[in-house]
Protein backbone atom coordinates (compact mmCIF):
# COMPACT_ATOMS: atom_id res chain seq x y z
CA UNK A 1 0.00 0.00 0.00
CA UNK A 2 1.05 3.35 -0.75
CA UNK A 3 -0.27 6.12 1.33
CA UNK A 4 1.15 9.72 0.65
CA UNK A 5 4.41 8.05 -0.43
CA UNK A 6 5.09 5.93 2.09
CA UNK A 7 5.81 2.82 1.21
CA UNK A 8 3.52 0.71 3.17
CA UNK A 9 3.75 -3.20 3.47
CA UNK A 10 0.79 -5.36 2.96
CA UNK A 11 -0.80 -6.52 6.12
CA UNK A 12 0.05 -10.09 4.60
CA UNK A 13 3.95 -9.03 3.75
CA UNK A 14 3.99 -8.59 7.87
CA UNK A 15 1.90 -12.37 9.60
CA UNK A 16 3.71 -14.82 6.66
CA UNK A 17 7.04 -15.93 7.67
CA UNK A 18 9.04 -18.37 4.87
CA UNK A 19 9.65 -21.72 6.30
CA UNK A 20 13.60 -21.64 7.79
CA UNK A 21 14.37 -24.95 8.69
CA UNK A 22 13.38 -28.51 7.59
CA UNK A 23 11.48 -27.17 4.71
CA UNK A 24 9.71 -30.23 2.87
CA UNK A 25 9.14 -32.34 5.91
CA UNK A 26 6.63 -32.38 8.12
CA UNK A 27 8.62 -30.63 10.80
CA UNK A 28 8.89 -27.48 9.04
CA UNK A 29 9.93 -24.03 11.24
CA UNK A 30 9.25 -20.90 10.35
CA UNK A 31 9.48 -17.74 12.72
CA UNK A 32 6.26 -18.29 14.31
CA UNK A 33 7.27 -21.97 14.79
CA UNK A 34 10.40 -21.11 16.06
CA UNK A 35 8.97 -18.33 18.57
CA UNK A 36 6.91 -21.06 19.92
CA UNK A 37 9.43 -23.37 20.87
CA UNK A 38 11.59 -20.97 22.31
CA UNK A 39 8.36 -20.09 24.79
CA UNK A 40 7.76 -23.50 25.55
CA UNK A 41 11.56 -23.92 26.27
CA UNK A 42 11.83 -20.86 28.18
CA UNK A 43 8.68 -21.88 30.53
CA UNK A 44 10.21 -24.91 31.05
CA UNK A 45 13.61 -24.18 32.30
CA UNK A 46 12.28 -21.38 34.25
CA UNK A 47 10.42 -24.17 36.80
CA UNK A 48 12.93 -27.04 35.56
CA UNK A 49 16.17 -24.82 36.86
CA UNK A 50 13.80 -23.40 40.11
CA UNK A 51 12.64 -26.45 40.73
CA UNK A 52 15.93 -28.33 40.73
CA UNK A 53 17.83 -26.16 42.74
CA UNK A 54 15.62 -25.22 46.21
CA UNK A 55 17.09 -22.91 47.96
CA UNK A 56 15.95 -21.17 51.86
CA UNK A 57 15.59 -17.62 50.22
CA UNK A 58 15.09 -17.59 46.62
CA UNK A 59 17.58 -15.84 44.15
CA UNK A 60 17.60 -15.60 40.52
CA UNK A 61 15.38 -18.09 38.48
CA UNK A 62 13.83 -19.41 41.49
CA UNK A 63 12.71 -15.83 42.49
CA UNK A 64 11.44 -15.45 39.13
CA UNK A 65 9.45 -18.55 39.23
CA UNK A 66 8.13 -18.05 42.93
CA UNK A 67 6.77 -14.64 42.41
CA UNK A 68 5.09 -15.85 39.07
CA UNK A 69 3.07 -18.40 41.06
CA UNK A 70 2.58 -16.59 43.92
CA UNK A 71 1.23 -13.87 41.64
CA UNK A 72 -1.01 -16.50 39.78
CA UNK A 73 -2.24 -17.40 43.01
CA UNK A 74 -3.00 -14.36 44.70
CA UNK A 75 -4.38 -12.54 42.19
CA UNK A 76 -5.72 -14.90 39.53
CA UNK A 77 -6.97 -18.07 41.24
CA UNK A 78 -8.14 -16.54 44.71
CA UNK A 79 -10.20 -13.64 43.17
CA UNK A 80 -11.84 -16.03 40.58
CA UNK A 81 -12.07 -19.71 41.78
CA UNK A 82 -11.37 -20.27 45.44
CA UNK A 83 -9.74 -22.33 47.37
CA UNK A 84 -10.44 -25.44 45.62
CA UNK A 85 -9.06 -23.95 42.52
CA UNK A 86 -5.72 -24.82 43.82
CA UNK A 87 -5.61 -27.65 41.24
CA UNK A 88 -5.44 -25.62 38.30
CA UNK A 89 -2.80 -24.04 39.44
CA UNK A 90 -0.20 -25.92 36.89
CA UNK A 91 -2.41 -25.21 34.30
CA UNK A 92 -2.74 -21.52 34.73
CA UNK A 93 1.05 -20.85 35.50
CA UNK A 94 1.96 -22.53 32.91
CA UNK A 95 -0.48 -20.66 30.93
CA UNK A 96 0.63 -17.63 31.93
CA UNK A 97 4.42 -17.97 31.04
CA UNK A 98 3.49 -19.73 27.75
CA UNK A 99 1.66 -16.66 26.75
CA UNK A 100 3.81 -14.02 28.59
CA UNK A 101 7.04 -15.37 26.17
CA UNK A 102 5.70 -15.82 22.97
CA UNK A 103 3.78 -12.34 23.42
CA UNK A 104 7.45 -10.81 24.41
CA UNK A 105 9.26 -11.50 21.41
CA UNK A 106 7.18 -8.51 20.25
CA UNK A 107 9.76 -5.97 21.54
CA UNK A 108 12.84 -8.52 21.72
CA UNK A 109 15.03 -6.43 18.93
CA UNK A 110 15.79 -8.24 15.96
CA UNK A 111 13.25 -10.58 16.35
CA UNK A 112 10.04 -8.49 16.95
CA UNK A 113 7.21 -10.81 16.24
CA UNK A 114 4.38 -11.46 18.40
CA UNK A 115 3.86 -15.01 17.59
CA UNK A 116 0.44 -14.79 19.09
CA UNK A 117 -0.60 -12.44 16.04
CA UNK A 118 -0.60 -16.09 14.37
CA UNK A 119 -4.67 -17.38 15.23
CA UNK A 120 -2.90 -20.92 15.08
CA UNK A 121 -1.77 -20.94 19.08
CA UNK A 122 -4.75 -18.55 20.50
CA UNK A 123 -7.49 -20.54 19.06
CA UNK A 124 -5.91 -23.57 20.23
CA UNK A 125 -5.31 -22.56 23.80
CA UNK A 126 -9.66 -21.68 24.04
CA UNK A 127 -10.48 -24.56 22.64
CA UNK A 128 -8.35 -26.44 25.08
CA UNK A 129 -9.81 -24.02 27.97
CA UNK A 130 -13.76 -24.87 26.82
CA UNK A 131 -12.79 -28.11 27.09
CA UNK A 132 -11.85 -28.14 30.36
CA UNK A 133 -14.54 -25.60 31.77
CA UNK A 134 -17.03 -27.69 29.83
CA UNK A 135 -15.48 -31.04 31.30
CA UNK A 136 -15.65 -29.53 35.18
CA UNK A 137 -18.95 -28.17 34.48
CA UNK A 138 -20.15 -31.63 33.82
CA UNK A 139 -17.74 -33.23 36.29
CA UNK A 140 -19.33 -31.08 39.44
CA UNK A 141 -22.93 -30.40 38.74
CA UNK A 142 -23.96 -33.10 36.77
CA UNK A 143 -24.43 -33.20 32.72
CA UNK A 144 -28.05 -32.06 33.94
CA UNK A 145 -27.84 -29.95 36.13
CA UNK A 146 -24.63 -27.81 34.10
CA UNK A 147 -26.98 -27.44 31.03
CA UNK A 148 -29.99 -26.22 33.42
CA UNK A 149 -27.85 -23.59 35.09
CA UNK A 150 -26.28 -22.05 32.44
CA UNK A 151 -28.87 -22.13 30.40
CA UNK A 152 -31.52 -21.34 32.98
CA UNK A 153 -29.82 -19.12 35.25
CA UNK A 154 -31.49 -18.71 38.92
CA UNK A 155 -33.29 -15.58 39.30
CA UNK A 156 -34.23 -14.44 36.34
CA UNK A 157 -38.58 -13.93 35.72
CA UNK A 158 -39.93 -16.96 33.71
CA UNK A 159 -41.02 -15.40 30.78
CA UNK A 160 -37.88 -13.56 29.91
CA UNK A 161 -36.05 -17.28 29.44
CA UNK A 162 -37.14 -16.69 26.02
CA UNK A 163 -34.36 -14.29 25.29
CA UNK A 164 -32.06 -15.33 27.72
CA UNK A 165 -31.62 -19.10 27.23
CA UNK A 166 -30.39 -18.70 23.54
CA UNK A 167 -28.24 -15.66 24.24
CA UNK A 168 -26.99 -17.64 26.98
CA UNK A 169 -26.68 -20.96 24.64
CA UNK A 170 -24.53 -19.00 21.85
CA UNK A 171 -22.46 -17.16 24.60
CA UNK A 172 -21.53 -19.73 26.97
CA UNK A 173 -20.80 -22.40 24.39
CA UNK A 174 -20.55 -20.86 21.12
CA UNK A 175 -18.63 -17.09 21.33
CA UNK A 176 -16.55 -18.18 24.52
CA UNK A 177 -13.77 -19.90 22.81
CA UNK A 178 -13.84 -17.69 19.76
CA UNK A 179 -13.97 -13.95 22.26
CA UNK A 180 -11.08 -15.28 24.39
CA UNK A 181 -8.49 -16.61 21.10
CA UNK A 182 -9.60 -12.65 19.22
CA UNK A 183 -8.88 -11.34 22.49
CA UNK A 184 -5.21 -12.46 22.44
CA UNK A 185 -4.93 -12.56 18.84
CA UNK A 186 -6.16 -9.07 17.76
CA UNK A 187 -4.38 -7.34 20.57
CA UNK A 188 -1.00 -9.05 19.38
CA UNK A 189 -2.02 -7.94 15.64
CA UNK A 190 -2.59 -4.41 16.95
CA UNK A 191 0.24 -4.17 18.41
CA UNK A 192 2.47 -4.90 16.17
CA UNK A 193 0.81 -3.01 12.98
CA UNK A 194 1.42 0.03 15.60
CA UNK A 195 5.42 -0.50 15.86
CA UNK A 196 5.62 -1.38 12.23
CA UNK A 197 3.44 2.04 11.25
CA UNK A 198 5.91 4.06 13.74
CA UNK A 199 9.12 2.54 12.58
CA UNK A 200 8.16 2.72 9.01
CA UNK A 201 7.34 6.69 9.39
CA UNK A 202 10.52 6.99 11.32
CA UNK A 203 12.96 5.51 8.29
CA UNK A 204 11.00 7.25 5.97
CA UNK A 205 11.42 10.52 7.42
CA UNK A 206 15.14 9.93 8.23
CA UNK A 207 15.44 9.29 4.30
CA UNK A 208 14.60 12.37 3.31
CA UNK A 209 14.06 15.18 5.95
CA UNK A 210 16.49 13.22 9.32
CA UNK A 211 14.98 15.86 12.26
CA UNK A 212 11.40 15.16 12.19
CA UNK A 213 12.12 11.51 12.02
CA UNK A 214 12.49 12.57 16.00
CA UNK A 215 8.85 12.35 16.58
CA UNK A 216 7.70 9.26 15.16
CA UNK A 217 10.85 7.77 16.57
CA UNK A 218 9.67 8.52 20.24
CA UNK A 219 6.31 7.69 19.86
CA UNK A 220 8.21 4.34 18.31
CA UNK A 221 10.14 4.16 21.68
CA UNK A 222 6.94 5.02 23.78
CA UNK A 223 4.97 2.27 22.07
CA UNK A 224 6.91 -0.14 22.53
CA UNK A 225 7.05 0.09 26.37
CA UNK A 226 3.67 0.40 26.14
CA UNK A 227 3.58 -3.21 24.02
CA UNK A 228 5.67 -4.67 26.83
CA UNK A 229 2.51 -3.46 29.32
CA UNK A 230 0.14 -5.05 26.59
CA UNK A 231 1.87 -8.23 26.76
CA UNK A 232 1.89 -8.57 30.35
CA UNK A 233 -2.09 -7.98 29.90
CA UNK A 234 -3.18 -10.07 27.81
CA UNK A 235 -1.64 -12.78 29.53
CA UNK A 236 -2.80 -12.04 32.75
CA UNK A 237 -6.52 -11.09 30.86
CA UNK A 238 -6.33 -14.56 29.18
CA UNK A 239 -5.59 -16.64 32.47
CA UNK A 240 -7.89 -15.21 34.66
CA UNK A 241 -10.60 -15.58 32.03
CA UNK A 242 -9.76 -19.05 32.22
CA UNK A 243 -10.05 -19.04 35.66
CA UNK A 244 -13.37 -17.35 35.44
CA UNK A 245 -14.92 -19.80 32.63
CA UNK A 246 -13.40 -22.85 35.29
CA UNK A 247 -15.15 -21.21 38.08
CA UNK A 248 -18.35 -20.93 36.57
CA UNK A 249 -18.83 -23.72 35.85
CA UNK A 250 -17.81 -25.48 39.05
CA UNK A 251 -19.32 -23.37 41.57
CA UNK A 252 -23.15 -22.14 39.68
CA UNK A 253 -24.73 -18.82 40.95
CA UNK A 254 -27.95 -19.02 43.13
CA UNK B 1 -18.81 13.25 -10.27
CA UNK B 2 -20.98 11.25 -11.70
CA UNK B 3 -19.30 10.52 -15.41
CA UNK B 4 -16.15 9.90 -13.58
CA UNK B 5 -18.00 7.17 -11.67
CA UNK B 6 -20.13 5.97 -14.69
CA UNK B 7 -15.88 5.77 -16.04
CA UNK B 8 -14.47 3.36 -13.89
CA UNK B 9 -14.22 -0.05 -13.47
CA UNK B 10 -16.72 -1.44 -11.35
CA UNK B 11 -13.86 -4.11 -9.73
CA UNK B 12 -11.96 -0.46 -8.67
CA UNK B 13 -14.90 0.72 -7.01
CA UNK B 14 -16.06 -2.19 -4.81
CA UNK B 15 -12.26 -2.01 -3.83
CA UNK B 16 -13.05 1.50 -3.16
CA UNK B 17 -16.38 1.20 -1.30
CA UNK B 18 -14.75 -1.56 0.95
CA UNK B 19 -11.61 0.57 1.88
CA UNK B 20 -13.96 2.87 3.20
CA UNK B 21 -16.39 0.37 4.87
CA UNK B 22 -13.18 -1.20 6.69
CA UNK B 23 -12.61 2.43 8.28
CA UNK B 24 -16.08 3.46 9.16
CA UNK B 25 -16.67 0.42 10.45
CA UNK B 26 -13.91 0.14 12.47
CA UNK B 27 -14.49 4.11 13.54
CA UNK B 28 -17.88 2.92 14.34
CA UNK B 29 -17.18 -0.18 16.04
CA UNK B 30 -14.89 1.56 18.63
CA UNK B 31 -17.35 4.25 19.78
CA UNK B 32 -19.18 2.12 22.31
CA UNK B 33 -16.09 -0.37 23.76
CA UNK B 34 -14.41 3.48 24.09
CA UNK B 35 -17.55 4.53 26.20
CA UNK B 36 -17.97 1.45 28.19
CA UNK B 37 -14.15 0.89 29.30
CA UNK B 38 -14.27 4.90 30.60
CA UNK B 39 -16.80 3.89 32.96
CA UNK B 40 -15.51 0.59 33.95
CA UNK B 41 -12.50 2.37 34.98
CA UNK B 42 -13.59 5.39 35.93
CA UNK B 43 -15.84 3.05 38.57
CA UNK B 44 -12.99 1.13 39.30
CA UNK B 45 -10.82 4.36 40.16
CA UNK B 46 -13.53 5.75 42.49
CA UNK B 47 -14.14 2.51 44.54
CA UNK B 48 -10.14 2.42 44.62
CA UNK B 49 -10.44 6.10 46.01
CA UNK B 50 -12.78 5.47 48.14
CA UNK B 51 -11.99 2.26 49.83
CA UNK B 52 -8.22 1.62 48.84
CA UNK B 53 -7.68 -1.86 50.98
CA UNK B 54 -10.22 -3.23 48.63
CA UNK B 55 -7.99 -1.89 45.49
CA UNK B 56 -6.61 -5.51 44.66
CA UNK B 57 -10.25 -6.83 44.09
CA UNK B 58 -11.62 -3.36 42.14
CA UNK B 59 -7.84 -3.93 39.70
CA UNK B 60 -8.75 -7.56 39.13
CA UNK B 61 -12.61 -7.21 38.19
CA UNK B 62 -11.97 -3.97 36.67
CA UNK B 63 -9.33 -5.95 33.76
CA UNK B 64 -12.23 -8.37 33.66
CA UNK B 65 -14.66 -5.76 32.72
CA UNK B 66 -11.91 -3.96 30.41
CA UNK B 67 -11.59 -7.16 28.89
CA UNK B 68 -14.82 -8.29 27.91
CA UNK B 69 -16.05 -4.64 27.04
CA UNK B 70 -12.86 -4.44 24.38
CA UNK B 71 -13.96 -7.88 23.10
CA UNK B 72 -16.48 -5.80 20.82
CA UNK B 73 -14.05 -2.82 19.83
CA UNK B 74 -11.67 -5.71 19.23
CA UNK B 75 -14.52 -7.74 16.59
CA UNK B 76 -14.59 -4.59 14.97
CA UNK B 77 -10.92 -4.40 14.38
CA UNK B 78 -10.70 -7.91 12.90
CA UNK B 79 -13.64 -6.97 10.40
CA UNK B 80 -11.09 -3.96 9.66
CA UNK B 81 -8.29 -6.70 8.43
CA UNK B 82 -10.27 -8.56 6.46
CA UNK B 83 -12.04 -6.31 4.56
CA UNK B 84 -8.82 -4.36 3.32
CA UNK B 85 -8.13 -4.47 -0.09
Amino acid sequence: MNVVALEFPPVNHLFDWPTILFEGTPFALNKVGLTYLFAAVATMLIFGVAGSRKGLVPAGVQHVAESGVNFVEESVVMQTIGPDGKKFMPLLTTMFFFILFSNITEVIPFWQFPANSRMAMPITLALLVWVIYNFYGVRHQGAFGYLKNSLFPPGVPRLLYIIVTPIELVSTFVVRPFSLAIRLWANMVAGHLLLVTFAVLSATLWDTFYVPAALPFVMLILMTAFEILVSFLQAFIFTILTAVYIGGAMHPHH
Amino acid sequence: MLPILAETDPGEMVEGLKAIGAGLGYGLAAIGPGIGIGTVVGNAISAMARQPESAGMARTTMFLGIAFTEALALIGFVVFILLLP
